[in-house]
């Protein structure tokens, strides 16, 4: 439960930041979750010098340059080309961002460890241990979500960046520099990601694949939850972390309900490899499953505001 | 105070202006007339720097061609489009908080003003704007662009569709505008208010100006309404 609670709130620092992006450019940023894995990175960087608290502040900023200057030199000048180029220009951007951690870190996974301050079990469950760091993790984001939340509702900025998401062109006529809040908010998701990173990246593993592994699941959260909502997707956050966390846990399959529930299955019967499959087996598709039947049922998603 | 001259605008490959020159002078009400088409919206998004154009848009002796739109704002043009593009989920309050530039009330206007002109939007400052109707957003919009204390303003069809009694209210609010020294560029549709409250009337049709004069003169020129105005 907890688990799933901290991973859902991981899961919600990357989607949030990619919503956001989203619903002001109308693109999907596929190099978002490299960004994650550049936060987690550079956080072991950081944390082999100065120590894991620093690498908390400079990871994200960090991250947070890289991602203004993607928006400054990147996207700004492709946009006049269209979406497509958009999306193939973060495309691209995604393996360039692998193939440099490649060269730069290798590729196997890095030495990148929960500090050791906060490396004791909190309190425990019943017979389970649970970890003081995931605590952590779930205060960190929650503070962080809260601190999001008050700056787009509270501050005038806050205000501009609502107001561009749907309106740009009115806003740019009111004489707000549109660009440059375009930048700010892809360089805020992308410190976003990286502080996704930071506090995933020793919870996890950091190594080159984690980009890819993390990234398909935040782009099921965000279609789950509807492209653009920012409510939409904190909900599909915390069901896919749900979901992914608890399921590997049942060890029931369709062949055990079926028989509790009578009827015979013996190796003879039709599909029985399948019926044999236990949820914990089928765990890594079932965030698909819910995206595919979602846009089945609700293509725009739980709380999407557009088609499409 | 705005001078265009030789004006040419085009969507994609289309060429919709083909050379439009007017001048609005400081506190004078000029309006834009014409036909659904012809090119009146594309002539005040060119001068805003929202539409691909050529030619040349001095603003206060200052050339605007190629600025940005929010510079072309922050040099003191409003623009009030005819979509009435409020920002919906927003406040009242907070959507005149973005029609100023900075984060202080400076110039000419102050909340409290809008708020004077139109009671109706005190009452409903802490709404959502999008629940208001058609004519509470099309204050609110005129409202917001006032905020950023433009100089001159260009309103696009703040008419349409509009109850009759707000009509007369928003007329007023152009009054009061000109009063306080600011110059008003109109896109209208019908004669009535345009004829009304303007000092010069241009008329459009093709991209281009085809009448130029004070409202008497195109009450008396039935050949131009006629040929350019009635349906």
């Amino acid at each position: 439960m907890l688990n799933s609670l901290s991973y859902g709130l991981l899961l919600f620092m990357l989607s949030s930041g990619l919503t956001l992006i989203f619903s002001m450019m109308g693109v999907l940023n596929f190099a978002h979750a490299s960004f994650y894995m550049l936060g987690a990175y550079f956080a072991y960087q950081t944390s082999t010098y100065l120590g894991f608290w620093p690498a908390l502040i400079v990871a994200p900023a960090a991250v947070a340059f890289l991602g203004a200057l993607t928006e400054r030199y990147g996207l700004r000048t492709v946009h006049k080309f269209g979406h497509v180029a958009e999306l193939l220009f973060t495309f691209g951007l995604a393996y360039i961002i692998e193939e440099f951690v490649h060269l730069l870190w290798g590729r196997a996974p890095v030495e990148y460890r929960i500090p050791p301050i906060l490396d004791f079990s909190a309190f425990s469950i019943y017979t389970t241990q649970y970890p003081a760091y995931r605590v952590f993790m779930m205060l960190v984001s929650v503070a962080m979500l809260a601190a999001l939340y008050l700056a787009l509702t509270r501050t005038r900025i806050g205000l501009i960046i609502q107001a561009s998401l749907t309106h740009p062109d009115m806003v740019e006529a009111l004489g707000h520099n549109v660009p440059r809040v375009f930048m700010t908010v892809f360089a805020g998701g992308a410190a976003l990601a990286g502080l996704a990173g930071v506090i995933g990246g020793n919870a996890f593993v950091t190594e080159p694949g984690m980009a890819a592994s993390v990234g398909t699941i935040v782009f099921v959260v965000v279609v789950f939850g509807g492209m653009g909502s920012l409510a939409g997707a904190f909900v599909a956050s915390l069901i896919i972390g749900a979901v992914q966390t608890f399921s590997v846990a049942f060890d029931y399959s369709l062949a055990s309900i079926l028989t509790g529930m009578g009827v015979q299955l013996d190796p003879e019967s039709a599909w029985y490899e399948l019926w044999k499959v236990t949820i914990a087996q089928a765990a890594p598709v079932l965030p698909y499953v819910l995206m595919v039947l979602m846009l089945i049922v609700r293509p725009k998603g739980l709380m999407g505001t557009r088609e499409g | 105070m705005l001078e265009v001259k030789d004006l040419h605008a085009y969507y994609g490959k289309s060429h919709i202006l083909h050379g439009v020159h007017l001048s609005v002078r400081q506190g004078e009400i000029v309006s834009l007339l014409g036909r659904n088409g012809v090119g009146r919206s594309t002539t005040i998004k060119a001068i805003m720097g929202q539409v691909q154009s050529s030619g040349s848009v001095q603003f206060k002796g200052e050339e605007l061609m190629g600025k940005k739109a929010y510079m072309v704002a922050r040099k003191g043009l409003g623009y009030v489009p005819e979509n009435r593009d409020i920002f919906p989920s927003l406040t009242v309050r907070q959507n005149l908080l973005l029609g100023q530039k900075g984060r202080k009330e400076s110039g000419r206007w102050s909340m409290e003003d809008m708020f004077n002109i139109f009671p109706r939007l005190r009452e409903r400052a802490e709404a959502p704007a999008g629940v208001m109707s058609g004519g509470e957003q099309q204050m609110l919009t005129l409202c917001r662009t006032l905020m950023g204390d433009p100089d001159l303003v260009m309103i696009d069809e703040p008419t349409e569709g509009l109850a009759p009694k707000i009509v007369d209210q928003v007329a007023n609010l152009f009054d009061e505008i000109s009063k306080r020294g600011i110059s008003i560029l109109l896109v209208e549709q019908k004669l009535t208010i345009a004829l009304r409250i303007s000092q010069r009337v241009y008329v459009m049709g093709h991209g281009q100006i085809v009448f130029e004069g004070s409202p008497d003169d195109l009450r008396a020129n039935e050949a131009v309404r006629k040929e350019w105005l009635e349906v």
